[in-house]
């Protein structure tokens, strides 16, 4: 029987439709998840994708993380189930208090799309345990409010702990303290990152590598990790 | 109508680029004595009824954990009008 992964839709998300087809090419079942329906359909995992949930109203994902689905998700999320907020997603983690700190502006104030190299810093997470330690990765970054900031105690906690799943390489896109681009939380199961690992899952599609122009596919291990984290629960 | 209203500012130490932007246009326009401005949010609540103690606390409450982020924002003034 595949995994099935859900993935939740907000009156203004964009990647739904994408996460979805990341989760097929990996080999799971995307179940989509709607908004205003609490019930989570049974899935084995959950994706936040990203795009502009509620237009950006009030704070990015602030309203997102008020919908009766994310009530759900918390509770889920609290119980070991895994769940990956992607740029949007993100910020919805961060407003739900699944992951600790706050997403700002970026510091050049332009909102910045681009292939971004990353490390992997944590994989011992559903969402990177198909990765190597410290391997580099890139996938396509593009947020206008991407900065992470969170108070010095929470980053010297994020740091001691080894929460910090992923850092930028080769420049810091968007002034987000300490290079951080991705988190974990203290139990690894929530994961969330600012960069879109479901743009770079097909060959032909994906970022730019030294083999060949949108080979870059190094955003399907988040779907295959997931998938082999469930296999072996 | 009565209605509170609760007031959120950027944090200090963050860059507030809106009020940074205003600012510029105002010294542009000759008004050189104004420092420095900065932007926040009037968020009104509405009520057709008159506002209670209460009703105060909760929008306190409202305010810090939804209307605010503790992070980058703090709610300065929780104020009622038109009682």
């Amino acid at each position: 029987m595949t995994m099935k992964i859900g993935v939740v839709t907000f009156p203004g998300t964009l990647d739904d439709r994408d996460a979805q087809r990341a989760v097929r090419i990996a080999g799971a079942t995307a179940v989509p998840l709607w908004h205003a329906d609490a019930n989570l359909h049974k899935v084995d995992a959950v994706v936040l994708p990203g795009g502009f949930s509620y237009g950006d109203y009030l704070r990015c994902g602030a309203i997102a993380a008020q919908a009766p689905v994310t009530e759900a998700i918390i509770k889920a999320a609290n119980g070991g189930l895994p769940v990956l907020g992607i740029c949007n997603g993100f910020q919805v983690l961060v407003e739900s208090h699944l992951l600790p700190g706050g997403l700002i502006r970026n510091e050049a104030q332009h909102f910045i799309c681009r292939d971004q190299k990353l490390r992997v810093e944590n994989i011992n997470t559903p969402w990177t345990n198909q990765f190597e330690l410290n391997q580099e990765i890139t996938i396509p970054l593009k947020n206008g409010e991407g900065g992470y900031i969170a108070t010095d105690e929470t980053l010297k906690r994020l740091e001691g702990e080894g929460l910090v799943a992923f850092r930028y390489l080769d420049g810091n896109p968007n002034g987000s303290m300490n290079d951080i681009a991705g988190l974990r939380n203290e139990r690894g199961n929530v994961v969330g990152l600012m960069p879109h690992p479901e743009h770079a899952v097909e060959a032909g599609f994906g970022p730019d590598t030294n083999i060949a122009m949108r080979s870059g596919i190094d955003g399907l291990k988040f779907f295959t990790s997931v998938i082999n984290a469930l296999v072996n629960a | 109508m009565p209605k509170i209203i609760v007031e959120v500012m950027p944090k200090e130490v963050l860059l507030d680029p809106q009020g940074k932007a205003v600012a510029n246009s105002l010294h542009r326009t000759g008004h050189k004595d104004i420092t420095a401005v900065r932007i926040g949010k009037r968020i009104e609540l509405h009520f057709d009824r008159p506002v209670t103690e209460a009703d105060v606390a909760a929008a306190q409450k409202i305010g810090e954990s939804f209307l605010s982020n503790a992070v980058i924002e703090d709610v300065v003034a929780v104020t009622v009008e038109d009682n």
